[in-house]
């Protein structure tokens, strides 16, 4: 397993790059995406909430692949090509953006009430009251949907090599199918997840302690 | 043209759905008074302060804070920086400490440079005496610390007059002097507030005018002393009776 390691690592680790960027990516611009969206269901008028509502019933209710899959495949009919990456990174961050504006819309309901109306007390707009009292609280409280979120986020990242991105998972493919060793290489694939894994998580436990408020 | 009130409120009616809670309410504040309004829980307190700011914009009436109609006002935010308020539950920014509480609105809001904000932040938090405190989140303060930091984020503001809504009804007794004892010493220093409130011996010894309120109507109001001895209403009697004997005289 090591020696597979060895061998291949350059090919490995250039596939762990591109898994982790494109993860961070999507988690990222994925918050941003699901802030306008929890933002959207909750003070937007009706209109705006039913638009949000529906884009989130929708995303929700499709598998992910296929939703990559007309990324990647489908609007090339319509003039629209990228590449295997980029299309990636666009599905994710929908899909991860859906999935983050349910959790900070719990987040920022639980918030909202009284300290909005504290911060208009004080002559805040409610965007004012939004942007500096309500969401510095909301981000805090959902650290930890977001940890998790990141980890399924890496993990589904592999499927992104049906469209074939050169992530993680597409470099351990290419390999086994160079030396047909599937099994080891297959499980220093999943390995290297689970290390990664563990360092990110690590890594958000500590933000997490580092931004609780007393 | 009679002289010019702080606050005027005319004829004030609110109703949630069906429900009318206020019947017309009417009474003014003038620059350096100090008014209590009593009156049974569900009888609309509240809703009246929450009108005056347009938390809960009012459903009919008129409400002035010197010559601006607040009631019709479009920069609702420019007014309620003038108005402080002073909630039940303290409502301070828990992501922030004290100073940073009293901070925030002076630098967004009034766009007030961090440094002179903190000067001055820093300089209310004395003025409640709990300069010691700044740096403490709400988290790490007592109910009567909390609520004397949400006076002094409201005094930051400089503003022309203070809402007060049960200041000291979720602290533990032995915490309400310390608020009162900072409220009476706004009074005497020409703060102009409007206070609602149960207890009895701030409202007798520091309020100009005592306001007894029923059922979303001004049942009587007056002179403090007047309503405690000599009331014109049976049920004023009967009230403050009862929130004497309930509440105590309050700090003395
Ligand atoms: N947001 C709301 N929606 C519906 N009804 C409300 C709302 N806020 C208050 N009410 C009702 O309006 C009435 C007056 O409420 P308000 O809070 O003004 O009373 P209050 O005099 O302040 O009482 P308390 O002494 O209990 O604080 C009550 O019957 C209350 O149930
Ligand atoms: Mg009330």
């Amino acid at each position: 397993m090591l020696e597979i390691f060895m061998e291949y690592y350059p090919l490995f680790l250039s596939g762990l790059g591109v898994t982790v960027f494109v993860t961070l990516i999507s988690c990222s611009l994925g918050t941003v995406l699901g802030t306008f969206l929890a933002l959207g269901k909750i003070y937007g008028n009706k209109l705006v909430s039913a638009v949000v509502r529906t884009i989130i019933s929708i995303i929700r209710g499709t598998p992910l692949l296929v939703q990559l899959f007309i990324i990647y495949y489908g609007l090339p009919s319509w003039g629209i090509n990228m590449d295997p990456i980029t299309a990636a990174i666009i599905s994710f961050i929908i899909n991860s953006g859906v999935y983050q504006a349910e959790y900070l819309r719990g987040s920022i309901q639980s918030i909202s009430g009284s300290q909005l109306k504290a911060a208009q007390s004080i002559g805040m707009t409610k965007w004012q009251g939004i942007r500096h009292i309500v969401l510095p609280q909301a981000f805090r409280r959902v650290i930890p949907s977001w940890t998790n979120e990141f980890i399924y986020m890496i993990k589904y990242s592999s499927l992104a090599y049906v469209i074939g991105a050169r992530e993680l998972m597409t470099e351990g493919k290419l390999i086994a199918s160079r030396n047909y060793q599937f099994f080891d290489v297959y499980l220093v694939v999943a390995l290297i997840y689970l290390i990664v894994i563990i360092f990110f998580v690590a890594i958000f436990n500590r933000i997490e302690k580092k931004v609780t408020i007393p | 043209m009679p002289t010019k009130h702080l606050l005027k409120i005319e004829d004030l009616h609110h109703s949630f759905g069906e429900e009318e809670v206020l019947k017309g309410i009417s009474f003014s504040l003038d620059k350096g008074e100090t008014k209590v309004i009593v009156g049974p829980s569900g009888t609309g307190k509240s809703t009246i302060l929450n009108n005056i700011i347009r938390l809960v914009p009012p459903k009919k009436g008129k409400i002035y804070l010197e010559d601006t109609e607040i009631t019709s006002a479009k920069k609702i935010n420019e007014i309620r920086q003038q108005i402080g308020f002073v909630f039940q539950d303290f409502g301070l920014f828990n992501h922030l400490t004290a100073k940073g509480n009293i901070m925030i609105g002076l630098t967004k809001v009034k766009k007030m440079n961090k440094k002179e904000a903190e000067d001055l932040a820093l300089l209310e938090l004395d003025r409640v005496g709990l300069k010691e405190y700044a740096d403490s989140y709400p988290s790490q303060l007592s109910g009567g610390q909390k609520q004397r930091v949400g006076i002094a984020r409201a005094l930051a503001m400089q503003p022309k007059l203070i809402l007060f809504d049960e200041p000291t009804s979720s602290l533990d007794p032995e915490l309400t002097g310390e608020v009162l004892k900072v409220m009476r010493n706004l009074a005497e220093e020409g703060m102009t507030m409007l206070v609602v409130t149960h207890e009895m011996g701030f409202a007798r010894s520091v309020a100009d005018e005592l306001i007894f309120m029923e059922a979303g109507k001004i049942v009587e109001q007056g002179n403090p002393e007047k309503l405690f001895t000599d009331p014109d209403h049976q049920r004023t009697r009967e009230f403050l009776f009862q929130l004497t004997d309930l509440y105590g005289e309050g700090e003395n």
